[in-house]
């Protein structure tokens, strides 16, 4: 790579219609692909619309389709994606709406962790009101191990973009409400399991997943959200056979 | 305040959406138990395929070992309803993803056809049993 002299960037412009427009970026020895749609919108157009914040892999919002690949631009070095040619191809990430060029509408993929019921629920206090004593929570305990696998998730989307589900039922919950539900059904402290359950089950849910693994494949926070699912067909299943449900 | 309401869901029309999710997984679980039936009794389907063949296949072996044996028209019915069960659970999915077909009717004509194709088998079984 270190031989190209720049990049030829395609980059998708426009809505759900549109087109790729082509740039030719300055190759750099140390470049993320952050940088490169950067170059792209400070030096050769200012009109191209991105997201991003942090820069250093910590809030999530820069995911973009790299190459056919959902991930993070700010830390995917240019090197690792592009081939001998330096050819880069930057799409919006897949299976949601697309705002315009490479910023896509995450409004469903949050949609979607309300309908999971991701929030916390206090057992003790579904009223809001501060419960009189700490919970203690063993952490070396089963289930929050459980919880603790999947708790680190900055809900970026890339897992979302990367199911295959998502792409054939639009109602479809995804990997990471569902990873979501499952540290939140393992949560000792957590009073809407039931319901949780409900809304986690089913073709929306948790049943259709087919265990591709995609999502535990891309996370860029090395998770593992089809576990996550595992889990929960796994209490589902005992529950629904034994009637406690 | 419900905690349905609380998290700005609304029931589908006519069936609550519990309802519905809990039908869903039904299904779900009555294919994964059928698949553990299916995973015993195809093996000793095979193991008997292999073992009635051995010197010849004659219509009036198998009627042999068959006819009066309680034993194998209860395996035989088991088999016919998890396979036909099982298949037609699949077949719905596999329809919901390829061409969108969805539904509480949809579901209804899965189950309907995975009980009539375990209908022939069942009664296959019998005419061998009688």
């Amino acid at each position: 790579m270190a031989e190209v002299a720049s990049l030829k960037v395609s980059v998708w412009r426009g809505g759900e219609q549109g087109h790729f427009a082509r740039f030719d970026v300055p190759a750099r020895e140390n470049q993320t692909v952050l940088d490169v749609v950067t170059h792209i919108q400070r030096e050769l157009d200012p009109s191209l619309a991105y997201r991003f914040a942090c820069r250093v892999g910590m809030c999530g919002s820069c995911a973009m389709t790299v190459n056919g690949r959902a991930r993070w631009t700010c830390r995917t070095h240019v090197r690792k994606v592009v081939d001998a040619d330096g050819a880069l191809e930057l799409r919006p990430l897949a299976n949601l709406p697309v705002i315009r060029d490479l910023a896509a509408d995450l409004a469903p993929f949050f949609d979607k962790w309300s309908r999971a019921h991701g929030t916390f629920q206090p057992k003790d206090a579904r009223d809001g009101a501060v419960p009189d004593d700490f919970a203690v929570v063993p952490p070396a305990s089963k289930q929050r191990r459980e919880a603790d696998a999947g708790i680190e998730c900055i809900g970026c989307a890339v897992c979302y973009a990367s199911c295959d589900v998502v792409a054939w039922n639009g109602d479809y919950l995804g990997p990471a409400a569902l990873n979501r539900a499952w540290t939140l059904v393992n949560d000792v402290r957590d009073g809407g399991r039931g319901e949780r359950l409900d809304a986690v089950a089913g073709d929306a849910g948790c049943h259709s997943c087919h265990s591709t693994q995609s999502c535990t494949e891309r996370c860029p926070k090395n998770l593992d959200p089809s576990a996550a699912i595992a889990g929960l067909k796994r209490v589902l299943f005992w529950d629904t056979l034994l009637g406690r449900r | 305040m419900s905690a349905s309401e609380r998290h700005g869901e609304t029931p589908a029309a006519g069936r609550p959406r519990s309802a519905t999710t809990r039908a869903q997984t039904h299904l779900w679980v009555a294919q994964r138990v059928t698949a553990m039936v299916l995973a015993i009794a195809v093996v000793v389907h095979l193991v008997m395929i292999v073992m009635a063949v051995r010197g010849g296949l004659s219509a009036a072996e198998i009627i042999a070992r068959t006819r009066g044996n309680e034993a194998w028209l209860a395996f035989y019915v088991v088999f016919a309803l998890a396979a036909g069960v099982h298949g037609a659970i699949g077949l719905r999915n596999i329809a919901a993803e390829a061409v969108g077909l969805r539904g509480r009717g949809a579901d209804l004509a899965w189950v309907a056809a995975g009980l009539v194709t375990a209908g022939f088998g069942i009664r296959a079984a019998i005419g061998l049993y009688a």
